[in-house]
């Protein structure tokens, strides 16, 4: 059977994520190399700007449509896009690793009997087969992983794929109703946190740790954040200590972040914090010890304090 | 009500990984192994539900021998029985996740806790692919949880905030750190565990459909350079992100 490659594309309050942008050039990028169709899939109500998708190499997307199912819910997504694969004869199914990705994915893969691999950030191919990378241990090894299944499915790390410059493209759209979803599970609000940028979907992240002393000083962690648009992220040292939610940290236990700059201020590095971040694109550690582990794996150091430093980087900023 | 909770054993997060000589895995000398840091959480919710509504928690691990380190700590934090499924073969998520569902059916446990993730392959799939093979419901990386008869009501971390799930039992709930607080197993629940026999059976074995072909050391991060110590550094900073790393 011809190779025929099925993007699982994300929305949220009716708009398209960034991340299926990345997904969908991941996806056209691989149809070229290995010669084969490729198409997406996508469910919710009303969605803004579904065509532009075409601007990220993909020609067709079938809108499965629900107004009930804008808000996620795992039973009637993962039927509605197993039988989308099965019609379509899709055998590489490409979802992003988000909540909801890493919700969804296992969960086609069991109803295909189709192995998986997640958080992936690179694809290749040889000798006709696909070898996809990704992080273990923390990031501590990466391994490389072959599906022998017929059907494949990968989750992609968010912000790794380059999703290039859009070409203006217009992607034809196929409607289809989804009649009467299975709703055995299904979210019935959703809570949003103060209106604030998440860590996990940040392109800048500036994050603080033991060394900002007390809570009352993350005012300078916030104020840096808000001249560079970024997120806040937090140590795990100063979410247990209360001063921080949990939604900002940082590292093994919290979140995996890979955001093209990252800014750590008043963390020392420690191993299960590095786990988190590591593969951010530049890192800057401003912390007052010269010989804090953070300091290994920054592109730019600053070894001073950072009630004297921070501010005047705001000063700068500002300019 | 009988309910499961599934646990792993893991290296511990402090440890530097060193490349087996297969190429494939870890190389597991000197590695201190431990109870996955998230299952602590699943036994805890597992321990309150039970305080709540009544029941037997069972907890069940695949893997070695030395597993049964990590089923006595759920043993000694509360739990009633221990199952060990032996297998010491090569297993992906999907294999596993079968095994797994075997086990839980023929225990008939309509609920089931696990981590969100286990910090050795940090794949954060394992609930959601043995819910599918059990025909259960599930809710992944759950922070708050009600349940009321049959009736569940899960908050879910996602990005940006939290997503409440209404679905019902059967179910399996993956955990996340913030959930609950793990209770501390007592002397005399240490005790009691060391004296608990924990059941072994030979784990089901299912086709692989995955397999690592390698395993390597991701490219060391070059250390960059220290380029002040105090704020007259700034400017310079600045700069370089600009004009040199072109993130700003
Ligand atoms: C199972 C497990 C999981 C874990 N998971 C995580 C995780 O997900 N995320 C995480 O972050 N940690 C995690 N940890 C904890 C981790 O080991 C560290 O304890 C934690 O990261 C330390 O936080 P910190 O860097 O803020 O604090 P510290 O290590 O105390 O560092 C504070 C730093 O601030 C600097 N400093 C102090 N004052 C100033 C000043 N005025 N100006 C400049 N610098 C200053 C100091 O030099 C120091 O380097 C985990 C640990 C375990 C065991
Ligand atoms: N070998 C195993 N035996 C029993 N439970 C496991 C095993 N591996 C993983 N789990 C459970 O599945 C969860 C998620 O693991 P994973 O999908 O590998 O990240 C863990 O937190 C455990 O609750």
């Amino acid at each position: 059977m011809p190779n025929k490659i099925l993007v699982v594309l994300e929305q949220r309050d009716n708009n398209i994520k960034k991340i299926s942008n990345e997904v969908s050039k991941a996806g056209f990028e691989l149809s070229q190399k290995i010669n084969c169709e490729v198409e997406a899939v996508i469910i919710g109500g009303e969605i803004n700007d579904l065509s532009k998708i075409g601007n990220f190499g993909i020609g067709k997307v079938t809108h499965l449509k629900n107004i009930e199912l804008t808000k996620y819910s795992s039973s009637a997504y993962t039927k509605s896009i197993v039988e989308i694969i099965n019609e379509i004869n899709a055998n590489i199914i490409l979802v992003g690793n988000t909540s909801l990705g890493k919700d969804l994915a296992p969960r086609i893969a069991a109803r295909l009997d189709a192995g998986i691999a997640v958080d992936v950030i690179k694809i290749e191919t040889s000798e006709n087969n696909i070898v996809a990378t990704r992080p273990v241990y923390a990031g501590k090894a990466l391994i490389d992983v072959k599906i022998n299944s017929e059907k494949k499915v990968f989750t992609l790390r968010p912000n790794v794929f380059n999703p290039g410059e859009s070409i203006e493209n217009n992607a034809e759209i196929i409607v289809k109703e989804i009649s009467s979803p299975d709703l055995s599970s299904k979210v019935i609000e959703v809570k949003k946190s103060e209106g604030k940028l998440d860590v996990a979907e940040a392109s800048i992240i500036v994050s603080g740790g033991r060394g900002m002393k007390e809570p009352a000083n993350f005012k300078l962690v916030e104020e840096l954040a808000e001249v560079l648009n970024a997120a806040v992220g937090a140590s795990r040292a100063v979410v247990d200590a209360g001063w921080r939610p949990h939604s900002e940290q940082v590292g093994q236990t919290g979140k995996t972040v890979s955001p093209n700059l990252y800014i750590a201020l008043g963390i020392s590095g420690a191993i299960q914090h590095l786990a988190g971040m590591r593969s951010s694109k530049c890192i800057v550690a401003i912390n007052k010890d010269e010989d804090a582990p953070i300091f290994q794996i920054a592109d730019y150091g600053i070894a001073g304090d950072i009630f004297e430093v921070v501010p005047a980087l705001i000063a700068e900023l500002k300019k | 009500m009988k309910i499961a909770v599934c646990v792993s054993h893991v290296p511990d997060t402090a440890t530097k990984i060193k490349i087996g000589n297969d190429a494939k895995s870890i190389d597991p000398t000197d590695v201190t192994y431990i109870l996955n840091p998230y299952d602590e959480f699943a036994i805890e919710e597992a321990l309150k539900t039970k305080e709540k509504l009544g029941g037997e928690v069972v907890v069940i691990s695949l893997g070695e021998e030395t597993n049964k380190e990590s089923i006595r700590k759920a043993l000694a934090m509360g739990a009633d029985n221990g199952i060990l499924l032996k297998d010491s073969g090569i297993r992906d998520s999907l294999s596993l996740s079968k095994a797994l569902a075997e086990e839980i059916k023929s225990q008939g446990a309509q609920l089931v806790f696990m981590g969100k993730q286990a910090v050795d392959y940090d794949n954060s799939i394992t609930g959601q692919l043995t819910a599918e093979f059990l025909g259960y419901n599930c809710v992944s990386v759950v922070v708050n949880l009600q349940i009321d008869g049959e009736n569940i009501i899960a908050e879910r971390e996602v990005e940006g905030g939290k997503e409440v799930v209404e679905t019902s039992i059967p179910a399996i709930i993956t955990c996340q750190k913030g959930l609950n607080e793990p209770r501390y197993a007592s002397l005399k629940g240490i005790m009691a565990a060391k004296k608990k026999v924990i059941e072994e059976k030979n784990a089901m074995v299912f086709e692989n459909k995955s397999e690592v072909l390698q395993m390597n050391k991701p490219l060391g991060k070059q250390a960059g350079k220290i380029i002040g110590n105090d704020s007259s550094a700034v400017p310079e900073l600045v700069r370089l992100l600009k004009e040199e790393a072109k993130v700003i």
